[in-house]
């Protein structure tokens, strides 16, 4: 086939997507794991991580500038390339909402825990399924499939619901919790932008394949 | 926007060899149309039914019609040296004939009658300025045409179509037998060019017709597979046959 080491760049820029991605999650399942074991010594560790995961970004760039100047791609090859741009960014951006995550588990410290954590968990774990399967979309070139992956915010969007209102009866109840509950919900809010952000991936998917560039949903929050 | 020029269902043969099918394609005023496609596609043989260059290839014949501003130019009573006149071109070698860059320019204008010596002189200063080479050549017209560089040559026969005041500029791969220099002159004489004429321009090189052209119109096998703006014939073409041919992965 002509054109193969555009198509070998391409290959790779694609590993190399992947790879972010896994970092990125690794990173959420972390300061999850940070915050319900109040394991101070990991937030460091995941806070330190944020810069190997913004240097994974800006290293992809790089490749992706390589390969316009070197292979002046078009069309549907250049519509990857444009997208990979893109999503690195928000991956790039879900690393910090870990770090945010990060940090709320440093500054609860040793603080008494409000109530077990269940929905922050499970907030995560879905909007990183979703992460992961919006990955697998973009590299199989399935853009149904990103669509259908898009419209599962709303399950993230009505899980940070929610944990607000729980959070909020415990405020209510009790003033002296009113410091550890806004943490929490800043921890919700981290994952739902979290989730927020892969459907812009979702997005980006789509344009990749099919060359519109659309909202295909809009998130609550 | 109007069609300068319009082709409806235009099919040309070389003897039973069928070079063109059904080509329907408008060509808009004051607008750069790149032509693309493989080697024998009939992007060329497409070019050259707009001034009819093809008449003059035996065993050849066209169906169809070809429409300058509204006027079929294959009609019987139209007049073919008139038509060239109006449609001008521009071919892939530089040929200069081996006169002077003064003689070269004034050639068109002279054939068609055109004599005294102050306005040949207007013609001329007025061509070569419009071709981007009045400064280089100023003090030296009557240099020999050959003598220049083929940058200069390629711009000199330019100056030479501009001469006679066409309406349509032709180019078939004006570029490929210059260097990236030249070829980026003549890239930005197009733009202002493009300002007082409708230019076509068949090219082999893709980035050049993404950089310069506003239309891109792409042929395969004597057929148009696909016409549209050029931004999007490059980002987001429709037909696969097209994205296969951009993007390198044909055949």
């Amino acid at each position: 086939m002509p054109r193969e080491s555009l198509s070998h760049y391409l290959k790779g820029l694609q590993d190399e997507v992947l790879v972010l991605g896994s970092m990125v999650e690794k990173a959420i399942a972390r300061s999850i794991k940070s915050l319900k074991e109040r394991d101070l010594e990991l937030a460091r560790q995941v806070i330190a991580d944020d810069a190997r995961i913004n240097q994974k970004r800006l290293d992809i760039e790089e490749r992706c500038i390589e390969v316009v100047v070197t292979q002046q791609p078009v069309a549907s090859d250049l519509r990857i390339i444009i997208a990979i741009l893109n999503i690195i960014i928000d991956m790039e951006r879900i690393g910090d909402h870990a770090e945010g995550i990060a940090k709320i588990t440093i500054m609860l410290g040793d603080e008494p825990p409000l109530k077990p954590l269940v929905d922050l968990p499970r907030m995560a774990a879905k909007a990183m399924d979703m992460l992961r399967r919006s990955l697998d979309a973009f590299v199989g070139r399935d853009s149904e499939a990103a669509v259908k992956i898009s419209a599962e915010d709303d399950e993230v969007d009505n899980l940070y619901d929610q944990v607000y209102r729980e959070l909020l009866t415990f405020m209510l109840e009790d003033p002296s919790t009113i410091t550890r509950a806004t943490r929490l919900i800043w921890v919700a809010h981290n994952l739902e932008r979290s989730a927020d952000r892969v459907t812009n991936i979702c997005e980006r998917t789509v344009f990749a394949i099919t060359g519109k560039m659309e909202e295909i949903g809009s998130s609550k929050y | 926007m109007d069609p300068k020029i319009q082709t409806k269902e235009l099919g040309f043969y070389y003897g039973k060899v069928q070079a063109l099918r059904k080509v329907t394609l408008d060509v808009k005023e004051h607008q750069i149309t790149a032509l693309i496609g493989p080697s024998g596609c009939g992007k060329s043989t497409f070019l050259r039914t707009l001034n009819r260059m093809n008449d003059i290839i035996p065993n050849t014949h066209l169906e169809g019609e070809v429409l300058l501003d509204g006027l079929n130019i294959y009609e019987p009573e139209i007049d073919v040296v008139e038509v060239r006149k109006r449609v001008g071109m521009v071919f892939q070698q530089p040929n200069p004939f081996p006169k002077s860059i003064f003689e070269n320019v004034i050639f068109g204008p002279r054939m068609l009658g055109l004599n005294h010596l102050t306005s040949l002189d207007e013609v001329v200063e007025r061509s070569l300025k419009a071709a981007a080479l009045w400064d280089e050549v100023k003090d030296n017209l009557g240099k020999s045409g050959l003598a220049l560089s083929g940058g200069q040559q390629q711009r000199l026969c330019l100056a030479r179509v501009l001469a006679v005041e066409p309406e349509v500029i032709l180019m078939d791969e004006p570029c490929s037998a210059l260097d990236p220099l030249a070829t980026l002159k003549i890239e930005e004489l197009m733009q202002e060019l493009k300002q007082s004429y409708t230019i076509v321009i068949v090219t082999h090189n893709m980035q050049q017709a993404a950089r310069v052209s506003d239309w891109t119109g792409f042929f395969l096998l004597g057929e148009l597979v696909e016409y549209n703006k050029t931004s999007e014939i490059f980002s987001r073409p429709k037909d696969k046959r097209t994205e296969d041919y951009i993007t390198g992965r044909f055949g």
